[in-house]
């Protein structure tokens, strides 16, 4: 089972990150569940949300405690490494939303992941709203689902021009992405 | 009936999913006030019913009062209905809860369990299905996004059987599974579904032709024979449920019993629980017995009426029981859960250890080191009720 936990801010999109993404593995045959975090819904409040993707039904129900992957798709929440590193080990990946700085020595040694994926929502729909940019890097940054998978969910999601830019957006994410080590 | 019905496999919160059950049962009437977690119900509903999807009338009332007083109505007038609510809005709905048993009503709600303020919280507290635990009602009990989806269904075959004539509440978890998103088996279409739900039938619907009387007054000469017959029927839904889970298995493959059990034959401790939170216990249970502790657990899908046989048949030869109460009743000898486990223990002769545990409540998470400790003080000590995951 691969655990991953998402954190951002409320009315960014972390929620329908994980959705996406659970929906993708769900449509390439996999189990998978999205979990909201159970704490307040408020526009940029941290917030979290959680998936859990099997090759086996998935039955436990807490929130994810000891992730895989942590995504961090508000690029100011870096910071809070305390936030950020709760229950990790060295093997932990990082994917990392970074515009205008650098991430902190705080994660040196670890395996991060970085793009810009302001930039990418500014150039694509915008909106400083992350959720497909950064689902785009995880995939790029793991291939934890296929590309097509989650234009095919994005789909049923969006329609319209809203549906293109976001398609490009994730398409960027996904290309965008790079390794730090 | 085969398993020939078409079914996809999708990602659906659990909220969505009973949506497509009530669109799939291919109600008449919906009516309903919106309240988080359950909104989303309503919401998928209404866009049904303005796409023409769903041919239904979408009543938007004013309050739940109205939505279950409307619902209750049409279901009088031989409608196939549905509504839906959580907390605070089933408080509202009190008084018409124990009318809608009363008068035989086959309404079908889903509940987004959250708990009663105050303090105000929108998370999943089982405050609102033990406050409907005497009213008369069936009440079932999602573990699942597909539970929640296949009880919907298996709500409206039971609710509406001429032999039952009773309302019913499928319960599922606030958040935890109202906005989870699960992959789930649902049918292609309401036509599929007709073949394990045919259009409802109703017992002496209102008619202007043919008037008669519901509701009337009935004082110390016939009151007390009328609730004996109310008691008497949601006793006899038993084998008609279990009839219904039966034919529900042949037409989707997929199993349902008034309880699950799991390791509970030579199990020394055995917890007894509702909803979501099964799964994680499951997934500990199978860890203690890797560790070769002798647990079992015993999740409970129908809830009322509750399953007394089935129960005592599962835990009877335990030393210890774990009772797990997702809310409180005040000034009580303990949980709702508790008490009914406790009495049906002692209806049969029986007393194990037994441990209440109150969890969860207002949405806290629970997590695999509180089942721990849960079995540790139970083995333990003698503690008879303790609030697992608690500060101070």
């Amino acid at each position: 089972m691969i655990e991953i936990r998402w954190h951002g801010r409320g009315g960014q999109g972390v929620v329908t990150s994980s959705i996406l993404l659970s929906q993708a593995a769900i449509y390439e045959g996999k189990y998978a569940i999205h979990i909201p975090e159970f704490g307040p819904e408020r526009r940029g409040a941290p917030v979290r949300s959680y998936t859990r993707i099997d090759d086996e039904e998935i039955e436990i129900r807490y929130g994810v405690l000891n992730p895989d992957i942590v995504v961090v798709i508000d690029p100011t929440l870096i910071t809070y490494k305390e936030l950020i590193l709760e229950g990790v080990d060295e093997e932990t990946r990082f994917i990392f939303n970074i515009h205008d700085s650098n991430v902190p020595g705080d994660y040196r040694g670890r395996h991060v992941f970085m793009v810009d994926a302001y930039r990418i929502a500014l150039d694509t729909l915008g909106r400083p709203i992350y959720n497909t940019a950064m689902l785009g890097a995880l995939i790029g940054a793991t291939n934890i689902v296929k590309l097509d998978s989650a234009i095919e969910v994005m789909r049923n999601r969006f329609s319209g021009e809203v549906l293109e830019r976001n398609i490009q957006a994730l398409k960027r994410g996904y290309s965008e992405v790079i390794s730090l080590g | 009936m085969s398993i020939t019905v078409r079914q996809i496999r999708t990602g659906l919160n659990g909220d969505e999913a009973v949506a497509y059950a009530v669109k799939h049962a291919n109600v008449d009437v919906i009516s309903a006030y919106p309240i988080t977690p359950q909104t989303i119900i309503v919401e998928r509903l209404s866009e049904f019913v303005y796409n023409g999807e769903l041919d239904a009338e979408f009543i938007p009332v004013e309050s739940e009062h109205s939505a279950l007083s409307a619902a209750l109505g049409a279901s009088l007038a031989g409608a196939r209905v549905f509504t839906a609510t959580a907390s605070q809005g089933l408080a509202l709905m009190y008084e018409i809860l124990y009318i809608t048993s009363s008068l035989r009503a086959p309404v079908v709600m889903a509940l987004g369990n959250r708990a009663f303020s105050a303090p105000i919280n929108i998370h999943c507290s089982h405050d609102d299905a033990y406050a409907a635990r005497d009213a008369g009602w069936i009440q079932f009990f999602a573990e699942t996004v597909q539970e929640a989806y296949d009880l919907t269904l298996i709500a409206y075959r039971v609710s509406e059987d001429r032999d039952v004539l009773l309302p019913s509440i499928i319960n599922l978890d606030g958040f935890i599974l109202t906005h989870s998103v699960e992959p789930l088996n649902i049918f292609a279409d309401s036509e599929e579904v007709s073949r394990f739900l045919p259009e409802r039938k109703p017992v002496n619907p209102i008619d202007p032709d043919n008037p008669i009387t519901y509701g009337p007054l009935a004082l110390p000469d016939y009151y007390m024979e009328i609730k004996r017959q109310q008691a008497e029927a949601i006793y006899s839904s038993k084998p008609i449920i279990n009839r219904v889970f039966e034919e529900y298995k042949e037409f989707s493959g997929r199993r349902y019993s008034p309880l699950k059990t799991l390791y509970i034959d030579d199990a020394e401790t055995i917890f007894v629980l509702l909803g979501s939170t099964a799964g994680t216990i499951r997934h500990m249970v199978r860890k203690w017995r890797r560790e070769n502790k002798r647990v079992g657990v015993v999740s409970l899908t129908l809830y009322r009426p509750f399953p007394e046989e089935e129960l005592i048949e599962a835990i009877k030869d335990a030393k210890n029981i774990v009772v797990m109460d997702r809310s409180f009743s005040y000034g009580s000898p303990g949980g709702q859960l508790f008490m009914d486990v406790s009495s049906t223990l002692l209806k049969y002769g029986l007393s194990p250890r037994i441990l209440n545990v109150i969890y969860g409540l207002g949405g806290r998470d629970f997590t695999p080191d509180l089942a721990e400790k849960a079995l540790h003080l139970v083995v333990e000590t003698d503690e008879k009720i303790v609030w697992l995951g608690v500060r101070g």
